[in-house]
């Protein structure tokens, strides 16, 4: 095998694992505190690839390309958030104390609602849009036969810092101490006077923010935005975030990672054919062998 | 005993006597060609929805994957018909039971652990199942698809053909009603339902759960499997792309609409369902909107569906009707 | 009680759809189209179901068909093969279509030929390329040529114009019309002497290509074939730019309305297609400046296939003097004239693909930065 195409395979893997990564927290983070399967995190993906690009053409010509570009995520990242927190609002939390399938159909219904209602908005509409990519992130920087693009660097370094911003806030703040509580014992949580709803909601909107920027990236790295376009990497993430353990954060980076990684290698050296059965023949190896992910702790159920 | 087997009369008649009114108006003209296809088509979802009903109403455990079990049955009696000659029913009953091994092979692994994993497994064993279909090109025809896939019958009289489609589906149809609506009336039915009522108090009842578990989640990819089959000789055409996640998605709203745990629930939901599609046209890019809401709504202030977890007993309306005096249960 | 009122109410709605419809009059000939005119690919669906409309209005100015009104039949398949199988038995049984045009992509007519063959229904497909679409029988036929010509054309086109050597190529393993291409191009191009140096695919609806595109750059081909539609292909070509491939690409009739989707990165790329809107010919001419001002758009060349397949079907009626099946089959069969996208004739005894030629357009750069335009280049006859 050629090393340098090796290496170059594995950047680019990192580069995509890095996004699956940023939108697998979302999920990891509602599984862990509500225990429900957000089906419609992916398409809090697109709407936040929506955002941005408007942001985006409407800033460019008024300020310089970085400023552009991080109002771009501040109003990606703000919607998202916001919808996060509508959803929750009205469609999952009358269901808290439903049956948990009530709320996964829920879920189904408002990704349905979020594709669809962007299809038939006049100003989204359901034909592709092409993503115009600003001229100072064209081009690509060499580094001894490895070729990166500047997007590729932009993405790798966004994801890293909202990780590591992330990570503070969740380990050192009261409200991520509070966070982590409910996830733990939510019952617990409210005798000891935490508002389980108020953390609830701000649980679903750090996750959609961090879906929103990854919605951002991925319409940087693929410049083609479309109501569908959160389907495929929601999925990913979500085999992502349970092959890292659900409900764990350092599980859900790691995890996207490695399906990034895992898919890019398989198109690069195995089988185009066959990425997408990877990814999920992924999923179902680790819940035969772990089903708990890698970093998830196995929780046995108390009668 | 008696009472039972007046019971299995009154049900057979009332079946016969449902197929023989819609083939009869079809004959004389009153039902249209197209819609007794409509029907035929709603016989299948209906199939199909009773399959996931068993595993999600009657078990509780969500499935996202039945186009996937249904694409299996499918091409399963596509590719028996076809390629080796083997007679429809067979093939379909072959396809069923390819299902059914699938459906044991992916419940294994999964219906061990609680939780939601059903949900997610299946759903990505429905995309590996189309990525897979997409590339045995030479069994499956790939990405341009299996066509001139032979029907149930070629009379060269088309109302008469589109009739025995009908009969075809209305015969696996019935048989689905009663062997589901049999099984969950069963020991292991009444074990399979506590299950879903509470999974820790069943176990600790002394139940295998996830023996119940896998017994209803391979009777429901058999079924699913046999709608597929039909479906293969409803159509004539296979496609991968058609069997996506968006079409296991209709007959979770099929059984939801009818109500989880209702069987006559499911049989209502689905022929709804059917005409609705028919008639939602008129909503073009809007019917997925609506759609959606509507599946949230029903969640939200309706969760029990059209029946709930309860069946309109035939049997007991008959005898009403019929003055033999049924009381009530 | 409620409930009980309500599945009477459903129950009496479910009769009154079973009611037959009203057959069509009988000074009228229905002819049917299923178009995609919601669902990703409705941006094709809808202009062609105009030129159709427009074919057909333009007939009935003109005094009509066998001295009878043709009246077009609309239904949406949605892109899916089962919604195209109901919507052609609804045609045919409620509407008595005695033609359809239709239906767009190769899954939805290939699950009806077979139908329309049986039910002796002339089937006159604008744009489905699949190269068994004719196989079903004699009934069915199409106004633009198939995949193995335009990979034949692409192929020449590639050796004798740009005298590539060497091609390589990526394509949609999920969709058959793209697989079609990659097959009828690699071997027209390898028994011309070239070399395919490499063969790349992706699933339907993929967004990173770079995987392929590392070890297509590191092939480093002459020419790179994309055998896509237009909004894959943009996309490809983006990224096929950033993995430093800067050999020209080629495309077929998927690339269509690529000039408005797409920036710099598809400057001197090359497609096959059917027509060339700016070509200086009559029937193009007065039919582009009709289109555009009733629709206030420029027709694709779906549209223009749409429009010469309902003049084939009109024109192939008058012929056969009668609007019995057998008569005007044969009448459909002998059809040789010119229409906007060129002179159509099937030759005897074979399958019923027109013998056509076909265009190559050039991208160019446009008026704007960033605006590519489109130019004639070439019309190739393989």
């Amino acid at each position: 095998m050629d090393l340098l195409l090796f290496l170059q395979q594995l950047l680019n893997g990192i580069s995509l694992g890095s996004v699956y990564a940023l939108v697998a927290i979302g999920y990891t983070m509602v599984y862990g505190i509500v225990k429900l399967i957000n089906f419609a995190h992916g398409d809090i993906l697109m709407i936040g690839a929506y955002c941005g690009y408007y942001a985006f053409t409407w800033a460019q010509g008024t300020a310089s390309p970085g400023l552009a570009i991080a109002f771009a995520f501040a109003l990606a990242m703000g919607i998202s958030a916001l919808t996060g927190v509508v959803v929750e609002k009205t469609c999952y939390r009358p269901l808290r104390n439903a049956p948990r399938i009530n709320a996964l159909i829920t879920a189904i219904g408002v990704s349905i609602v979020l594709e669809n209602g962007a299809r038939v908005l006049p100003f989204m509409g359901p034909n592709p849009r092409q993503v115009r990519i600003p001229e100072a992130l064209t081009g690509v920087l060499q580094f001894s036969g490895l070729t990166i693009s500047k997007v590729q660097v932009l993405t790798l370094a966004t994801s890293i810092a909202l990780m590591l911003v992330l990570t503070l806030f969740v380990q050192y703040t009261r409200t991520g101490k509070a966070m982590r509580a409910v996830s733990h014992d939510q019952q617990a949580a409210l005798l000891m006077g935490i508002s389980v709803d108020r953390i609830v909601s701000i649980t679903f909107a750090v996750g959609a923010a961090l879906g929103g920027a990854g919605g951002v990236l991925f319409a940087m790295n693929f410049p083609m935005i479309d109501p569908y376009m959160g389907i495929m990497p929601g999925l990913k993430a979500f085999v992502a975030a349970v092959f890292g353990g659900i409900g764990s954060i350092p599980g859900a980076m790691l995890g996207g990672l490695v399906m990034g990684v895992a898919e890019t290698l398989t198109k690069g050296f195995i089988s185009t054919k066959l990425a997408d059965a990877v990814s999920f023949g992924i999923l179902i190896v680790i819940l035969l062998v772990r089903p708990a992910g890698i970093l998830g702790k196995a929780t046995r159920e108390k009668v | 005993m008696k009472k039972k087997g007046v019971d299995f009369l009154l049900l057979l008649a009332a079946g016969a006597a449902v197929f023989l009114l819609i083939a009869g108006l079809a004959w004389i003209g009153v039902i249209g060609e197209f819609y007794l296809q409509l029907i035929s088509t709603a016989g299948i979802y209906i199939i199909v929805s009773l399959s996931l009903n068993l595993i999600t109403g009657f078990t509780g455990q969500l499935a996202l994957g039945h186009a996937g079990f249904m694409s299996i049955g499918a091409y399963t009696a596509a590719i028996f018909v076809m390629r080796l000659g083997v007679p429809l029913l067979p093939s379909v009953l072959l396809g069923g039971a390819m299902s059914a091994l699938f459906g044991y092979l992916i419940g294994f692994p999964t219906l061990r652990l609680r939780g939601d994993y059903l949900a997610i497994t299946t759903l990505g064993f429905g995309e590996i199942i189309r990525v897979v279909l997409n590339n045995l090109e030479g069994i499956t025809g790939g990405s341009a698809g299996l066509k001139s896939i032979p029907g149930f019958s070629d009379t060269g009289d088309v109302m008469l053909d589109a009739i025995i489609k009908f009969a075809w589906i209305f015969v696996f149809f019935a048989v689905t009603v009663a062997v589901i609506s049999n099984l969950v009336r069963s020991s292991p039915g009444r074990t399979i339902v506590s299950v879903r009522e509470d999974e820790i108090a069943s176990t600790s009842m002394g139940n295998d759960v996830a023996r119940y578990k896998m017994l209803s989640f391979t009777v429901s990819a058999l079924f699913a499997g046999i709608g597929g089959g039909l479906y293969s000789a409803l159509f004539n055409y296979l496609n991968p792309s058609n069997f996506n996640f968006l079409y296991s998605v209709n007959f979770v709203v099929i059984a939801v609409l009818g109500g989880l745990g209702s069987i006559t629930g499911t049989v209502l939901g689905g022929l709804i369902f059917t005409f609705a599609q028919e008639w939602l046209r008129v909503l073009k890019d809007f019917r997925l909107v609506v759609f959606g809401l509507l599946l949230i709504l029903l969640m939200l202030f309706w969760q029990k569906g059209i029946m709930g977890s309860k069946e309109l007993s035939i049997t007991r309306i008959l005898r009403r009707i019929l003055g033999l005096g049924g009381k009530k249960e | 009680m409620f409930k009980k009122g309500l599945i009477l109410a459903l129950v009496l709605a479910f009769v009154a759809t079973l009611l037959p419809a009203c057959a069509a009059s009988s000074n009228e000939i229905a002819i049917g189209t299923i178009m995609p005119i919601s669902g990703p690919v409705s941006a094709y669906g809808t202009q062609a179901r105009d030129a159709s409309q427009m074919a057909v209005d333009e007939i009935n100015a003109k005094g009509g068909v066998l001295g009878k009104k043709l009246v077009l039949y609309v239904e949406d398949d949605e892109n899916s093969p089962e919604k195209t199988v109901n919507a052609f038995n609804k045609l045919v049984t409620e509407k008595k279509i005695v033609a359809l045009v239709g239906g767009l992509t190769s899954p939805c007519t290939l699950s009806i030929v077979g139908e329309a063959q049986k039910r002796k229904i002339v089937l006159v497909t604008p744009s489905s390329t699949n190269d068994t679409v004719t196989d079903a029988g004699d009934y069915i036929f199409r106004s633009c040529y198939n995949d193995s010509f335009q990979g034949r054309v692409m192929a020449k086109f590639a050796g004798e114009n740009l005298s590539a050597k060497t091609a390589a190529i990526i394509f949609d393993n999920n969709n058959d019309y793209s697989k079609g291409l990659k097959d009828s191009f690699t071997a027209a191009f390898t028994a011309a002497g070239g070399t395919v140096v490499a063969t790349e695919s992706y699933a339907t609806g993929d967004k990173d290509f770079a995987a392929q595109l590392t070890k297509i750059a590191a092939a480093s081909p002459d020419v790179l074939f994309v055998p896509d539609y237009y909004n894959t292909v943009s996309l490809i070509a983006k990224q096929a730019r950033s993995a430093g491939i800067e050999v020209p690409m080629l495309g077929a009739d998927g690339w269509d309305e690529i000039a408005n989707n797409a920036g710099d990165e598809v400057l001197d790329c090359y497609y096959s297609n059917h027509y060339s809107p700016d070509a200086d010919d009559a029937e193009v001419k007065a039919f582009v400046a009709a289109f555009k001002a009733k629709y206030n758009v420029e027709p694709n060349a779906l549209a223009a296939l749409a429009y010469d397949a309902t003049y084939m079907i009109a024109d192939a009626l008058k012929a056969a003097g009668s609007t019995d099946p057998e008569k005007f089959k044969a009448a459909m069969a002998a059809t040789d004239k010119k229409f906007v996208t060129g002179q159509i004739s099937f030759a005897a005894g074979t399958k019923h693909d027109p013998v056509k030629s076909a265009v190559i357009l050039k991208l160019i750069a446009g008026d704007a930065a960033d605006k590519p335009k489109v130019t004639y280049d070439a019309t190739v006859n393989p």
